[in-house]
């Protein structure tokens, strides 16, 4: 009999994680284990045998300038991404916040990007501005800017920049206004009364009090960047024109799948765990005992 | 000059107005305390006066300069919350400095004011510490600190001491009228506690509902309320009150009983004793029923009901008095400390 319950004791616990282990070992753990694995072999060139090289394919990625370059075009990429949807948010929660009429309306607008699907929000900006058919090129052609970003590597990284951001502008605003909306109104009031003028308040009281939410917020914009952002580049502008917008994950993809380079690619996406752990362990580590003020 | 003229103000929150035509003129130097239960519209009058709020219809003015539409920053104010409001990422020394900083005083004056201020409320071994690092009461100083730097026209506070506990609120009290009265500063205080309403204020503004009982001094309040809501909310064991008839300097109680007055009420009538003055008497006219006597050391509040008319009544006797539940205790109730208001109205009648 206490045998009996002993087993149900650990039979009970166990049952209700599992299927949260099942799933994060299906779809988590063994393909991370699997890319370690297929980073470390190299395959010939009709893919019918591979031979183990322990770390040789990270020494051909490190010698690779294009690896290299795509590396330095990632970190512009998502700089540009966190900086620009993180601070149109921040203006955003600002104004929210003092609008009183109709301020449930505004907020839920501001929130829809968020439900698109990357790919369909990536579909919206290339129709947007598609050279011969869409709206922003026939307007801008009208202040003398010729529009075509299947040719010009630096308008395809704004438009991919701009449709990326887009999307992540309302997750922002919202953490953004959560996160005003719990300062005490009188702290604000306080400085009204100080004599602070609405903007030096915003810079000089809201602004440092929202630091803990803009730290985490630059974590997971960076993430999102990242990683996130594979479907709005596949469907704006698939990478090109001549790399000018492949980012790291994007890189992986087209090595491996494209490419078939599958040990580059396995060891790409290694290097690309590495940086996840690597961010969120300082995510935990500072996030979680807030920013210091 | 810094005084301070109410008129006509009035509030309304859509549809609902909460404040009700409020007067009042406030002297140059003065400590006014605005005093009320909960709700009454105290935060909101004193928030009108900052420029928080919109002013609905009436004005304020400031040394007889309108202010109705004066930003808060113009209008040479000081608030003290009752939060504190500190700025919570600043240390103590930047919170008091900031609105000086704004005003683009030179560096050596901020520090010489924030200082001086320092010295004055005692927080000088905490300058440089953050608002979360010090104690309730700490707090309250560095709020105060802030407001004084500033050197305002005008200081508003809303109940400033209601996070402290008992002693260090009766402490703080005297060091806030203390310091107002060194600086002669013109304030507004709001609170709902009238021990320090009777304590702090120059002049007290007894507000209900969102209407001006009475705005007198302390005493006036006191000895004079205009109404049975001021005679209950003021004083402590609260008033007692009873129903009457008056008819030739003769009040009737329902048992029968009656007592002398010198008004000439007559009719329906509300008659007011506060329990500090029942004088015990073996031969006295009011008989009360003792219910529960508290022994409170300094005094005995006996809590008990009129013989034969089941009207609460408490008594305050000095000393430690030997009354026990049942008995029935005989008091004087004389004509100069009766209180007569408008069965009707409430208002009072002498
Ligand atoms: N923003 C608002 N919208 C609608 N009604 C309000 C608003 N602010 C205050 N009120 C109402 O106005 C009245 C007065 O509020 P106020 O805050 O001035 O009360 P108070 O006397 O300061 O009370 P307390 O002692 O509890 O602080 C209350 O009945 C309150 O419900
Ligand atoms: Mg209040």
């Amino acid at each position: 009999m206490l045998k009996r319950v002993h087993f149900i004791k650990i039979m009970l616990p166990l049952l209700l994680v599992a299927p949260q282990i099942a799933v994060t070992i299906i779809f988590f753990m063994w393909p991370a284990g699997q890319a370690l694995y297929q980073s470390f072999l190299i395959e010939d060139a009709f893919g019918l045998s591979s031979e183990f090289v322990w770390f040789e394919n990270f020494e051909l990625l490190f010698d690779d300038e294009i690896y290299l370059q795509t590396f330095w075009r990632t970190a512009v990429f998502s700089s540009l991404v966190a900086v620009l949807a993180m601070s149109i948010a921040l203006v955003l929660a600002g104004f929210a916040e003092r609008v009183i009429k109709g301020a449930g309306a505004y907020r839920t607008l501001l929130i829809w990007p968020y439900a698109v699907a990357p790919v369909l929000a990536g579909a919206l900006w290339v129709f947007m501005f598609n050279p011969t058919l869409g709206i922003f090129p026939f307007l801008l052609e009208k202040i003398n800017i010729d529009w075509n970003h299947y040719l010009n590597g630096g308008q395809a990284m704004g438009l991919v920049v701009a449709a990326a951001a887009w999307k992540q502008i309302a997750y922002n605003f919202l953490f953004y206004l959560a996160a005003m909306q719990s300062i005490p109104k009188s702290v604000i009031e306080a400085a009204a009364i100080d004599g602070a003028s609405p903007m030096r308040r915003f810079w000089t009281i809201t602004f440092p009090l929202v630091s803990p939410t803009t730290f985490f917020l630059l974590v997971i914009n960076i993430v999102y960047a990242f990683f996130d952002t594979f479907g709005i580049i596949h469907a704006v502008t698939q990478g090109g024109p001549a790399n000018a917008t492949t980012i790291l994950v994007y890189k992986v993809y087209n090595d491996g799948f494209v490419g078939l380079d599958l040990g580059g690619s396995a060891a790409q996406s290694v290097v690309l765990m590495f940086i996840v752990i690597v961010m969120t362990v300082v995510q935990f580590r500072y996030v979680e005992k807030k920013v210091e003020y | 000059m810094a005084n301070i003229k109410l008129d006509k103000l009035t509030k309304s929150y859509g549809d609902t107005e909460v404040l009700h035509h409020i007067d009042g003129q406030i002297e140059h130097g003065e400590f006014i305390v605005i005093v009320g239960p909960s709700g009454c519209g105290k935060s909101t009058l004193l928030r009108m006066v900052a420029g928080l709020e919109t002013v609905t219809t009436g004005e304020v003015s400031i040394g007889d300069k309108m202010i109705n539409d004066l930003e808060p920053a113009d209008r040479d104010i000081a608030m003290v919350f009752q939060n504190y409001a500190l700025y919570p990422h600043m240390s103590v020394e930047q919170n008091m400095a900031y609105g000086l900083k704004i005003r683009k005083l030179p560096k050596a004056e901020i520090k010489r004011r924030v200082e001086e201020a320092a010295d004055i409320l005692e927080i000088r071994d905490y300058l440089k510490r953050k608002p979360r690092q010090l104690s309730g009461g700490q707090r309250q100083r560095v709020a105060m600190g802030r407001a004084i730097v500033r050197d305002p026209q005008v200081f508003l506070f809303d109940e400033p001491l209601s996070n402290l506990d008992a002693k260090l609120r009766v402490q703080m009290r005297l060091e806030i009228r203390k310091l107002q009265r060194r600086l002669g500063v013109t304030s507004i205080y709001v609170t709902h506690d009238q021990v320090e309403a009777m304590t702090l204020g120059d002049r007290l503004m007894v507000l209900n509902g969102g209407y001006v009982e009475q705005f007198g001094t302390p005493i006036e309040v006191y000895e004079k309320p205009a109404s049975i809501f001021v005679a209950g909310f003021i004083g402590s064991p609260s008033m007692n009150f009873v129903s009457a008839t008056a008819a030739n300097g003769v009040l009737t109680l329902s048992n029968g009983t009656t007592l002398a007055t010198n008004t000439t009420a007559a009719g329906a009538v509300t008659v007011g004793i506060r329990p500090e003055h029942l004088f015990p008497n073996k031969d006295g006219v009011l008989k009360i029923e003792v219910d529960l006597p508290e022994k409170l050391g300094a005094t005995t509040l006996v809590h008990g009901r009129i013989s034969g008319a089941e009207t609460a009544f408490t008594a305050s006797l000095n000393g430690i008095n030997a009354a026990s539940t049942a008995d029935v205790l005989s008091f004087d109730a004389p004509p100069e400390f009766l209180h007569i208001f408008d069965a009707e109205t409430g208002k009072r009648i002498s």
